[in-house]
């Protein structure tokens, strides 16, 4: 890791405004990936502007029903807060779902936002990646796939997008507020993330000189029956082949409505739209519900070592809608 | 030592020692902290070292260029090939002298302009802080003339060599005719296994403290051969070995991959003798991945016939391993399939390829971890098509004397361990069917498999001190990598001399001590234990002489005749230390252990029995239930033995569902070097897992000590994939056991 200059503003203005006239610097929250990722030569800011001292840290109930997080939540207290666990399942269960307690003490919900892939060879600086150098090549393409993507990938770039939370927020349909010199202004969540496209480097709308102030989370009686289904290689401290984060309402013996969203699989937080539309007023069987899933990945690209994840998805789909509807009918 | 001092003898005297579940004596100072490992000494004037790695796996050095690291500031090195002082290329392994065997590879690191293996260490930065190294390090610009590497160890499987026989470990073997009745078998199953490379992860990665003073050297190393450590570094430096102290006395788990002198432990030393400062080279997690070898992948092939009660006609078993054009030795894959079952007709062989890779080492029963995956999951299937009990046909095909050789087997408890076992396990409610037993959405599997590994000794020099005030020092440089060996040695010698427990004082990991074994084979306690026993004896016959001359009654108490003999103490040494003593101990030894196998198959045995449950939906493998039930000969500490077992079974369950270097097949590079991708078992993997000893002595070893280290994994990875078959009516013939397998 190179020498750098480390400040730690305590209120916002001075944040953004560090961060616009410093030179190459970054926000640090939780530090839980970006030092990892300074430690390995892939980030090599000369200025970190410590944000852990602003005050936003705190969730707060708004008076249209919706949820205030401010972006320096820890992620282990935005799990266990009621408020969340009462009416978010999906999300406490993603979170914890993610990385260990250790990491989640220290992990910010605006630090999470704008975690980086885990490509083995964007972490490693001697092989060719379009992410981490732009123009260099993927080598990933010919090399060891069963971490990454199926969906929205592209010839420059299949790295899958880790984050648990991210994938329950895309769900619920949040909205991110950010805040710049330049004013300050809300992203919805499904705008936030983009595919890689030809500019794999580029991950977020997020312009550099804005700061992560919050999160909103809208009022949705459809997330108490919610669920996050995360399936990997090891009970715990695994990042996801595939993960789901659903909400069902079934009336009778159909499906009134549906929120879909899939990790481990996509480029990006994958909301499953096509799915969505599917599950419409669809009968709330087995064989519905995988003929949304099939909706959905009808566009899914594979690699020889990840072709599993089509059929993976499929069941773990079907198995969390399945659940749902089972636990909408008690 | 930071063990603390000897209590003086309690006034009740615990009646019973050896077998006893005894706290570990460095149990307080491990969960405290107190503990010292090898990078947590403190030098005045401490410089830190990082390595920088070739990224090639083949190749030549064409220009180094270390400015930019020299620019970083509190740098005092970069040492490369083109400053480092020359060095003694390593020694060739022989077994003429056991020593030599550290040499994990044959490479003169930093002598040297050629590229062996993509991770090779070719410099070193040193500077003030770990910081400060580390950046230098990432700085050094190093351009290559790169040669095509032969680097895909599947790829290059048909280019296999055929393995020569060595008298300690014989690589092929047969009887009758194998092929040919494997042919004419009623019933048949012909295999075909792959296990992947595997990587050792100890939790303290391996790390040296070096410090020169004039041209003596004391090394704080992690290892688990000081004395081999000694050797090789007076050979590399130049130095007389009696120069040199090395000091290990807690390592933070070794599992083999610490018994070589790697790369790190040679760079330390380097590094303080080009600064003239005491320098600490802690390896990075990536940094053992790159310069510290790990088990071999394997490609394996079993074939079995029988008749249609189940009794074995043909057993083959061939396997094919890796190992370095620089390095590394052949993986006894087959070994056990040499004294499992009882067939007419055998044949095991080997043959290994060649790779431009870092040498693959001894990982935890090295060769039969592996290899009884294939053996085991074999015989199982074989069970299915012969629709009988896999315990059964086990027992139908369990030998009285070593099927290839005849020889008569020390002991061998495998009936017991099956019968203990299937009773406490419940295996009568197992429906044979697979894909029969549920519970919920998950498929329920139970699987068993046979644990084998061979029993070794080794020479052990000891003193054996008796005070006048009742304690008891026991002086021997033997390891302590976790295994409890300070505990349990203690036990010995408070079982031999009939003192307390608490009376006994016992000082290792130091070469200033006697010259204890390499820790080994599952050899230590074996081996150590013999030594204190003689020691005891000759304490013991000198306490009588003693009371002789001075008129007391022999069955006084020791403390009673040194007193009244005018004597503070008395001490019984084992072994000679001098270069003579030293090779006249090993003549001794080879030609005991020789001789000994020649008329006996020593070696520790168990049975596995796993549960697991898959999940219908996704394929997620959970093992939810496990028992072990083993046969080490005499338990010395119910306690230790048993966590030994276990952590093999934990290491085991590693390689069966999780554990897979991926090496790139062009440019020969680990690509997931480090915990996050490299997937060890987490606590939610493990269930509690029961262990139990049959607890008889074998009559052939010192107190009828079998080795406890590494049969707990031998057979795991089999159990589970026959458990997983259970349940789901797939059998995966690759490791790991993954999902998508299952799917």
């Amino acid at each position: 890791m190179k020498p750098l200059t480390y400040l730690r503003p305590t209120d916002v203005p001075s944040a953004v405004e560090a961060i616009a006239t410093a030179p190459n610097a970054k926000f640090l929250g939780g530090g839980t990936n970006l030092v990892d990722l300074m430690r390995g030569d892939i980030e090599q800011p000369d200025t970190v502007v410590d944000v852990t001292r602003l005050p936003l840290a705190d969730v707060t109930e708004l008076s249209n029903g919706a949820l205030h997080v401010g972006a320096l939540v820890r992620n282990s207290h935005l799990a266990a807060h009621p408020l969340i666990r009462g009416r978010y399942p999906m999300l406490t269960q993603a979170i914890l779902a993610g990385a260990s307690g250790q990491l989640r003490n220290m992990a910010t919900v605006g630090g999470n936002l704008l975690q980086r892939t885990r490509c083995h060879y964007f972490y490693d600086t001697t092989t060719a990646c379009n992410k981490r150098t732009p123009g260099t090549g993927c080598a990933a393409l010919t090399g060891f796939t069963r971490n990454h993507a199926i969906l929205g990938t592209s010839t420059q770039c299949i790295a899958t997008s880790p984050s648990d939370m991210c994938v329950a927020l895309t769900a619920l349909d949040a909205t991110v507020e950010v805040e710049s010199t330049r004013g300050s202004r809300r992203i919805a969540m499904g705008d936030f993330h983009v595919e890689p496209g030809d500019t794999p480097h580029v991950e977020t709308t997020l312009a550099p000189d804005e700061l992560i102030t919050a999160v909103e989370l809208p009022p949705l009686a459809l997330a108490r029956n919610s669920r996050y289904r995360k399936v990997r290689d090891r009970a715990s401290y695994a990042f996801a082949l595939v993960s789901v984060a659903a909400a069902l309402r079934v009336e009778g013996d159909r499906v009134a409505e549906a929120r879909l969203a899939l990790g481990g699989v996509g480029t990006r937080p994958w909301r499953a739209t096509k799915a969505e539309e599917a599950l419409r007023d669809a009968a709330a069987t087995d064989e519905s519900f995988m003929a949304a899933a099939d909706a959905e990945l009808a566009s899914a690209r594979t690699q020889p070592d990840n072709a599993f994840k089509v059929d993976l998805t499929r069941r773990t789909i079907a198995a969390t809608l399945r659940t749902l509807s089972q636990g909408a009918q008690k | 030592m930071t063990q603390a001092p000897p209590q003086p003898p309690p006034t009740r005297t615990r009646t019973r020692v050896l077998g006893e579940p005894l706290n570990r004596v460095d149990g307080h100072v491990k969960t405290t902290g107190a503990a010292r490992f090898s990078a947590e000494y403190h030098y005045p004037d401490i410089a830190h070292a990082a390595i920088v790695h070739a990224t090639i796996s083949r190749g030549r050095i064409t220009a180094i260029d270390a400015s930019a690291a020299l620019d970083v500031p509190g740098v005092h090195a970069v040492i490369t090939h083109e400053n480092a002082p020359r060095m003694q290329p390593p020694p060739k392994p022989s077994i003429l002298n056991l020593a030599t065997l550290a040499s994990p590879t044959s490479v003169n690191y930093l002598n040297t302009d050629e590229v062996h293996w993509n991770g090779q260490p070719i410099a070193v930065a040193v500077a003030e802080t770990l910081d400060a190294a580390r950046e230098a390090a990432s700085r050094v610009r190093v351009t290559y003339d790169a040669q095509p590497a032969t680097a895909d160890f599947e790829r290059e499987q048909p280019n296999a060599i055929p393995q020569k026989n060595s008298p300690i470990m014989p690589a092929s073997g047969s009887k009758g005719d194998a092929v040919a009745a494997l042919a004419a078998a009623e019933v048949s199953v012909d295999l075909r296994f792959t296990t992947p490379m595997q990587n050792h992860n100890a939790l303290e990665p391996h790390a040296t403290t070096a410090a020169w003073d004039g041209d003596t050297l004391t090394v704080h190393d992690s290892t688990q051969a000081i004395d081999w450590t000694r050797q090789h570094l007076a050979h590399k430096f130049g130095i007389k070995a009696g120069d040199i102290r090395v000091v290990s006395t807690f390592v933070g788990g070794a599992f083999g991959g610490k018994g070589s002198v790697w790369p790190g432990t040679i760079l330390a030393v380097l590094a303080a003798r080009v600064t003239g400062r005491p320098v600490r080279l802690m390896l990075t997690r990536e940094g053992v991945y790159r310069t510290v070898g790990g088990r071999t992948p394997s490609a394996q092939r079993v074939a079995l016939g029988a008749d249609r009660d189940g009794q074995l006609t043909a057993l083959i078993h061939s396997g094919v391993t890796q190992v370095s054009r620089v390095g590394g030795g052949p993986e006894q894959v087959v070994s056990q399939s040499r004294h499992l079952y009882d067939a007419e007709n055998i044949l095991v062989e080997q043959s290994q390829v060649p790779l431009d890779a870092l040498p693959n080492t001894s990982m935890r029963a090295p060769g039969e971890a592996i290899g009884s995956y294939a053996i085991e999951a074999a015989m199982d299937e074989l069970a299915y098509r012969l629709d009988l009990d896999p315990i059964e046909l086990r027992m139908r095909n369990e030998p009285d004397r070593d099927p290839l050789t005849g020889k008569l087997f020390a002991r061998r408890g495998l009936r017991d361990a099956y019968a203990l076992g299937a009773k406490q396990f419940r295996w009568q409610d197992r429906t044979p069917a697979p894909g029969s037993m549920r519970d919920g959405r998950w498929l329920v599997g139970m699987g068993v498999a046979t644990a084998y590994h061979p029993s070794w000794q080794f020479g052990a020099n000891l003193t054996v001190r008796i005070d006048a005030d009742g304690t008891v020092l026991v002086r021997c440089a033997f390891h302590e990598m976790g295994m409890g060996g300070a505990t349990a040695y203690a036990q010995v010698a408070a079982h031999a001399l009939g003192v307390p427990f608490d009376a006994v004082r016992v000082e290792y990991g130091d070469t200033d001590l006697p010259i204890g074994p390499a820790a080994g084979g599952s050899a230590q306690t074996a081996s150590v234990t013999s030594s204190i026993l003689e020691a005891a004896a000759k304490l013991k016959r000198d306490l009588r002489k003693l009371a002789q001359r001075a008129g007391v009654s022999p069955t006084e108490p020791p403390t009673t005749i040194l007193t009244r003999a005018g004597r503070d103490h008395l001490t019984a040494t084992v072994g000679s230390d001098t270069r003579l003593g030293q090779i006249t101990g090993q003549v001794r030894f080879m030609t005991k252990f020789l001789r000994d196998r020649r008329r006996y198959m020593k070696a520790a045995c168990g049975a596995h029995f796993c549960e697991v449950k898959v999940d219908q939906d996704t394929g997620e493998i959970r093992v939810t239930r496990w028992l072990g039930v083993f046969d080490i000969g005499t338990v010395v500490n119910a306690k230790t033995a048993a966590s030994q077992l276990r952590g093999g079974i934990v290491m085991g369950i590693g390689a069966a569902l999780g554990e897979e270097t991926l090496v790139d097949r062009d440019t020969g590079r680990i690509v997931n070097a480090n915990l996050s991708e490299y997937h060890v078992p987490v606590h939610a993997d493990i269930p509690r897992i029961d262990i139990e000893c049959l607890g008889d002595p074998d009559p052939t070893m010192p107190l009828g000590v079998l080795g406890a280290g590494e049969v707990g994994i031998v057979g795991v990875a089999a159990a589970v994939a026959n458990a997983v078959h259970h349940a789901t009516g797939r059998r995966v013939y690759d490791l790991p056991i993954t999902l998508d397998k299952v799917l």
